[in-house]
C-alpha cells in the first residue's frame, strides 16, 4: 500500500509518544525499586526498553501496512501495557523479598508472563494487520464470525463448573495450568457479526415502525433479534453468574443497534429491558437462590459492603471489595509512590483489583491519569467511526471502542463501589493472556478502519468517494449493497 | 450515523466523568475513615513497624516486645503473665485493648503529640525509634506479695482483690485481682488464635477478665463502720464518747444483731470500743441518730458515688476505671428515709456496695490526716530516648474531714488491730490501723471478708493503705484472713518503699 506524497501520516508522532510513553515505565520501575530496595538497581530500564522494542516492531507494521493511522492509539495503550507489567513486576519483587528469595528475573514471575503474554498479542495484531488490509473484508465472515462468538459466549455456561468457574464467575475454561477467558474474543467476533447484520436490516429497522407517545417503535416482528440478545446476555447473566459479561454484550448490540438505525427507541427500549432483567433476577436470587443467588449476592454487597454479615461471609462476601477500597483510600490524593504501598492485603491484586492494587501507590491524581488514558483511547476509536465511510467500518469502530468503554467502565466502577463488582478484566493492565490478546486484536482493528478514516480516500480499500475521476461502481460490502457516505 | 456515534461518545463521557467523581469520593472524602478502618491492615502493620514503649516498674519490663518475623514485626510480651495483667492489660491485634496499654496507647505508641519531635526527629534520620516508655507506680514487692498471699490463702477462697495506696501521695503500690489471666495468647499474632484464647476467658465462670479491685462492688460489711466514724466524730462526738448499743436492735422490721453475743451486749459502749468490737446494734443505732443525710454525705465524701475517677495518668487524668460506690437510696416508696434501710446500711449491709479501690482510699484518707490524694499508676514518662517527659505531681483528691477527725479515727482504727477485730493485720516495727468487715451477701452463701487498714512507719509516716477483699470465704471469721493478707501487703509495701 503506497502512502500518498504530501499528506501527513503522523508515524513519527507516535514513535515519538511510545518512547515518552517507555520512558514513563522506566521511570514508574525506577521507583518501585527505590521504594522496595532503598536503592535502584542499574537493570531496573531491561523491562521498559524490551517493551519498547515490541511496541517500536508493532509501529513499524503499522508504519508499512496502516500509515495513516491515528497515532495516539498504539503509544496510549502501549502505556496502559507497560505500566501493568512493571505494577505486577514491582508484586514479584515484594514476594520475593517477603519469602527472602532472589529477586526474579525480567522473565520471571506474573511479570516476566505478562511480558510474554504482550509479545504474542502485539504478534497477533500485527498479524491482523497484515492480513486485513481492508476491514470490509471481514464482513465476508460476518455469519462464522457471529456463530463463533455465540459458541465463545456459552461455551463457559455449558462447560461444568471445574472447567470453568473461579471466584463464582464462570467465565472461563481451564485446561491444566492453562485458562483463557472466551469472552474476551467473543466481543470481537460478536461486534463484527452485529455491525454485518445491522447494515443489512437496518432500513428495515430503522424505517418501519409504529408512533406510541411520540417515539416511533419498531414492529414487533423486527424485535426478534433484540429479544434473542437479550435473552443470550440473561442467559449469560444467570448462567455465568456475571453481571458485567452481560452487560457488555448487552450494551455492545444495543449500542450498534442505535448506531446503525439512529433511533432512540432501541435504547429505550434496551435499557429497560436490561435493567427490567437486572432487577428481576435480584429479586428472584432474594426469593428463591438457585442460579440467580450468585447475582443478589453481589448485590448486597454493593448496597452495604462494610455491614459485618457481608465482610465476615467466607465465600462471596464483601472482604475484597472493601480490601480494594481501603487500599483506595489509602492512597488518598498522591498515593504512597510505587512500591511504597501495600497491594498484597487486596486478593486479586493482580487481575481483576490491579486499580485499586495501583490505586494505592498512584493516588487519585494517578488514577485520574490512568482514567484519561482509557478516555483517549475509546475517544480515538470514536473518532475513527466517524470519520470512516463506510457503514460496516463505522459500526465495528464504534461497537468495538464503546465495548472498551463500558468495559473499563464496568470493572473500575466495580471495584470502586459505585456498580455491583462484576469479574471482568481491566483492559491492557490485568495480568492474563486472553484479555491482553483479545484487546490488542481490538486496538489493531481500530487501528486499520482510523488508517481508512484518515487517509485519502482511495487508500485503504475503503468506499469510494464519488468525485472528480472516472465513476467507479461502489465497492460491494458482501452481500450487501453499501452506502456511500458524504463526508 | 454519526449523530449517534457522537451520542455514543458523550455516554461514554458521562460514564468516565460518573467514575471520575466516585474516584474523588473513595480517594478523598472517605480517604481518611478508609485509612484508619478497623479492616485496613495497614494501620496495625503501621502500629506494629515501630517497637512500643515498655511499661516498667523498678527496671522490671512488664510489657515489652519481641521482634519476629512475622509481617508485624514487634511482638508484645507480658514477662510477668497473670500477676500484673489487672494493670498492664494488653494490646491486642484485632480485639480492644484494656489497662494502662489502653490508657496510655498514645503515649506507647508513639502518636502522642508529646513524642512529636521524636517523630519528626525520626523522619530525618529514617530510624524508628519507638513509643515513649511508662514507669508505674507499683511496688514490686507490694504487688507480688499481694498476687502470692491471695491466691495461697489459708481458706480456699478462689476470688478475691487487694489494693495497696501510698497515703500521702495516692500512688498504687500493688493492684491484684484474683482469678486473672496470662495476657500473653491475647495478642498473639494469629488473630484467631487470640479470639480463641479471649473466649475461652470469657466463658470462664469465675471471670478472670474482670479487674475485681476496681470494677466489683459488693456489699463492705463493717467496714463502712470507718464511715460512721467519721461522720460522729464531725458532728461533736469523741472516742471516748457513750453510744447506746445492746444485744440486738429492732428498727421499722429490720433486726440487728451482733456477730457474736459477747460483742457489746451492754446498754452504751464508747465510739472507740465499738469499733474496736465492732458492734452492730451501736453503729445501726448512731447512723439512725446521725440521719440519712450525715452518713450518705460522709460517704460521699470519702469517693462514693463517684462515677468518673480513673487510676493513671495524673496529667490528663486518665487510666483504668474505678466503678462507682453506691450507699442505695435508704428511702420508703415516698422518699421519706427508711429507718430500717438505715440501721441496716450503717453497717454496710442492704444496698451499700463498695469497691476494693474505695476502700483502701478511705484507710488512706484516715492515715493521711483527712487528705484524700487522687490515686494514680503512672509514676513517670519517659521518651524513646528515656528522657523524663512527664513525673507525676501528687493531686490532693477531696478532704472529707478534718486532721482532727482523721487522728481520732486512727487512733480508733489502730485499736482494732491492737486491740479488737483486726488482729492478725499487725506487723512488726509499724503501726497498724485498720477496720475488717464481714458482709452477708447471698441467702446461703459464704460471707465476703474484707480488711482496710493503713501502716505508720516508726517516725509516724503513713507508708501504705490496703484494702483486702475475699469473696464468699467459708469457715466464719471471714475479715480475719483478710487482714493477715493486708498486713503482709503493707509490710511488703512499706520494706520496698521509698
Amino acid at each position: 500500500m503506497s502512502r500518498i506524497p504530501g499528506m501527513k501520516t503522523h508515524r513519527n508522532a507516535e514513535l515519538g509518544l511510545l518512547a515518552f510513553a517507555m520512558i514513563l515505565v522506566a521511570i514508574y520501575a525506577a521507583t518501585v525499586e527505590a521504594n522496595q530496595f532503598d536503592t535502584i538497581h542499574p537493570t531496573f530500564w531491561i523491562p521498559a526498553a524490551l517493551l519498547l522494542t515490541l511496541f517500536v516492531g508493532l509501529h513499524f507494521v503499522v508504519r508499512f501496512t496502516a500509515p495513516y493511522a491515528d497515532p495516539v492509539l498504539l503509544p496510549a495503550v502501549a502505556l496502559i501495557n507497560g505500566l501493568g507489567v512493571s505494577f505486577l513486576r514491582r508484586l514479584d519483587i515484594a514476594r520475593a523479598i517477603a519469602t527472602k528469595k532472589p529477586i526474579p528475573g525480567v522473565f520471571a514471575g506474573t511479570s516476566g508472563r505478562q511480558l510474554e503474554w504482550t509479545l504474542a498479542a502485539l504478534i497477533l495484531a500485527a498479524v491482523l494487520l497484515l492480513i486485513v488490509r481492508d476491514h470490509k473484508v471481514v464482513s465476508r465472515y460476518a455469519y462464522t464470525l457471529g456463530l463463533v462468538g455465540i459458541v465463545l459466549v456459552m461455551l463457559p455456561a455449558v462447560l461444568p463448573s471445574s472447567l470453568s468457574e473461579v471466584n463464582g464467575a464462570k467465565l472461563w475454561i481451564k485446561l491444566g495450568s492453562f485458562s483463557i477467558q472466551p469472552g474476551e474474543f467473543a466481543k470481537l467476533a460478536l461486534v463484527s457479526f452485529f455491525a454485518y447484520y445491522l447494515v443489512r436490516k437496518r432500513e428495515v429497522l430503522s424505517l418501519a415502525s409504529r408512533r406510541f407517545l411520540g417515539i416511533d417503535f419498531p414492529r414487533g416482528r423486527d424485535l426478534g433479534p433484540v429479544v434473542t440478545v437479550w435473552l443470550l446476555s440473561l442467559l449469560v447473566l444467570v448462567f455465568e453468574k456475571d453481571l458485567g459479561t452481560a452487560l457488555l454484550y448487552f450494551g455492545l448490540f444495543v449500542v450498534t443497534l442505535y448506531v446503525a438505525t439512529e433511533r432512540a427507541s432501541w435504547l429505550i427500549i434496551g435499557l429497560l429491558l436490561f435493567f427490567g432483567g437486572v432487577y428481576t433476577a435480584y429479586l428472584l436470587g432474594a426469593a428463591v437462590g438457585g442460579p440467580f443467588q450468585n447475582f443478589y449476592d453481589r448485590a448486597s454487597i454493593w448496597l452495604d459492603p462494610f455491614a459485618q454479615a457481608n465482610y465476615n461471609k467466607a465465600i462471596g462476601g464483601s472482604y475484597q471489595l472493601v480490601q480494594g477500597l481501603l487500599a483506595l483510600g489509602t492512597g488518598g490524593l498522591f498515593g504512597s509512590g510505587p512500591g511504597a504501598g501495600s497491594p498484597g492485603l487486596v486478593p486479586e491484586v493482580r487481575t481483576d483489583f490491579i486499580f485499586a492494587g495501583m490505586g494505592e501507590e498512584i493516588g487519585l491524581f494517578g488514577l485520574s491519569a490512568l482514567l484519561v488514558c482509557y478516555l483517549l483511547i475509546v475517544e480515538r476509536g470514536l473518532r475513527a467511526a466517524l470519520n470512516v465511510r463506510d457503514s460496516f467500518g463505522k459500526l465495528v469502530a464504534g461497537g468495538l471502542a464503546f465495548t472498551l468503554g463500558l468495559q473499563v467502565f464496568v470493572i473500575l466502577g466495580g471495584i470502586t463501589g459505585l456498580i455491583p463488582l462484576t469479574g471482568q478484566t481491566t483492559p491492557f493492565l490485568s495480568a492474563g493472556g486472553s484479555s491482553l490478546m483479545a484487546n490488542w486484536l481490538l486496538i489493531a482493528m481500530l487501528l486499520r478502519i482510523s488508517n481508512a478514516a484518515r487517509g485519502p480516500a482511495n487508500s485503504g480499500g475503503h468506499a469510494d468517494r464519488p468525485g472528480p475521476g472516472p465513476k467507479k461502481a461502489p465497492t460491494q460490502l458482501h452481500g450487501a449493497p453499501t452506502e456511500v457516505f458524504k463526508p | 450515523m454519526n449523530a449517534p456515534l457522537r451520542r455514543a461518545g458523550v455516554v461514554i463521557l458521562v460514564l468516565f466523568g460518573l467514575l471520575f467523581a466516585n474516584l474523588n469520593w473513595v480517594q478523598a472524602y472517605k480517604a481518611d475513615a478508609y485509612r484508619t478502618s478497623d479492616h485496613n491492615g495497614r494501620v496495625v502493620v503501621a502500629q506494629y513497624d515501630r517497637p512500643r514503649g515498655v511499661i516498667e516498674v523498678g527496671g522490671i519490663g512488664l510489657a515489652e516486645n519481641k521482634l519476629t518475623d512475622d509481617t508485624l514485626k514487634y511482638l508484645r510480651v507480658y514477662p510477668k503473665n497473670e500477676v500484673y495483667a489487672p494493670v498492664v492489660g494488653y494490646r491486642p491485634v484485632s480485639l480492644g485493648a484494656v489497662g494502662i496499654e489502653n490508657a496510655e496507647n498514645d503515649f506507647l505508641s508513639g502518636e502522642s503529640d508529646t513524642l512529636f519531635a521524636d517523630r519528626v526527629k525520626d523522619m530525618f534520620t529514617g530510624n524508628n525509634t519507638g513509643g515513649g516508655n511508662v514507669v508505674l507506680t507499683l511496688s514490686t514487692k507490694a504487688q507480688e506479695a499481694a498476687w502470692k498471699e491471695l491466691t495461697n490463702n489459708q481458706r480456699g477462697v478462689d476470688k478475691g482483690a487487694a489494693v495497696a495506696i501510698d497515703p500521702r501521695t495516692g500512688a498504687i503500690q500493688a493492684l491484684v485481682s484474683m482469678p486473672s489471666y496470662n495476657p500473653n495468647p491475647l495478642v498473639n499474632h494469629d488473630t484467631k488464635a487470640a479470639a480463641a484464647a479471649y473466649q475461652k476467658l470469657l466463658k470462664d465462670a469465675d471471670q478472670p477478665l474482670l479487674n475485681r479491685a476496681t470494677q466489683e462492688t459488693l456489699p463492705p460489711g463493717s467496714t463502712f463502720k470507718v464511715i460512721d466514724s467519721a461522720a460522729a466524730l464531725s458532728n461533736g462526738y469523741r472516742e471516748d464518747t457513750e453510744i447506746p448499743a445492746g444485744s440486738t436492735y429492732k428498727e421499722s422490721g429490720a433486726v440487728i444483731h451482733n456477730a457474736e453475743d459477747e460483742v457489746c451486749p451492754d446498754g452504751t459502749i464508747t465510739l472507740k470500743e465499738a469499733l474496736t468490737e465492732s458492734c452492730n446494734t451501736g453503729y445501726a443505732k448512731l447512723g439512725v441518730k446521725l440521719g440519712r443525710e450525715t452518713i450518705v454525705n460522709m460517704a460521699k465524701g470519702f469517693g462514693f458515688e463517684d462515677e468518673k475517677l480513673t487510676i493513671g495518668n495524673l496529667k490528663e487524668n486518665r487510666g483504668l476505671p474505678v466503678a462507682a460506690s453506691r450507699t442505695g437510696a435508704i428511702a420508703n416508696q415516698d422518699g421519706s428515709v427508711d429507718k430500717g434501710a438505715l440501721a441496716q446500711s450503717s453497717i454496710g449491709q442492704r444496698d451499700v456496695r463498695m469497691t476494693p479501690v474505695q476502700g483502701a482510699l478511705m484507710a488512706a484518707t484516715v492515715a493521711n490526716g483527712g487528705k484524700q490524694m487522687r490515686p494514680y499508676l503512672v509514676q513517670k514518662q519517659l521518651g524513646p530516648d528515656r528522657r523524663t517527659i512527664y513525673n507525676a505531681d501528687p493531686q490532693v483528691l477531696r478532704t472529707p474531714i478534718s486532721g482532727s477527725v482523721a487522728s481520732s479515727l486512727s487512733d480508733m482504727m489502730v485499736s482494732v488491730v491492737e486491740n479488737g477485730t483486726g488482729k492478725k493485720a499487725k506487723i512488726k516495727g509499724f503501726t497498724v490501723g485498720g477496720k475488717t468487715g464481714t458482709a452477708q451477701n447471698a441467702v446461703g452463701a459464704d460471707p465476703h471478708g474484707w480488711f482496710i487498714g493503713f501502716a505508720y512507719d516508726d517516725k509516724g509516716q503513713p507508708v501504705s493503705a490496703v484494702c483486702v477483699m475475699l469473696e464468699n470465704v467459708p469457715g466464719g471469721h471471714a475479715s480475719a484472713e483478710a487482714a493477715r493478707i493486708a498486713g503482709l501487703i503493707m509490710k511488703a509495701a512499706a520494706g520496698g518503699g521509698d
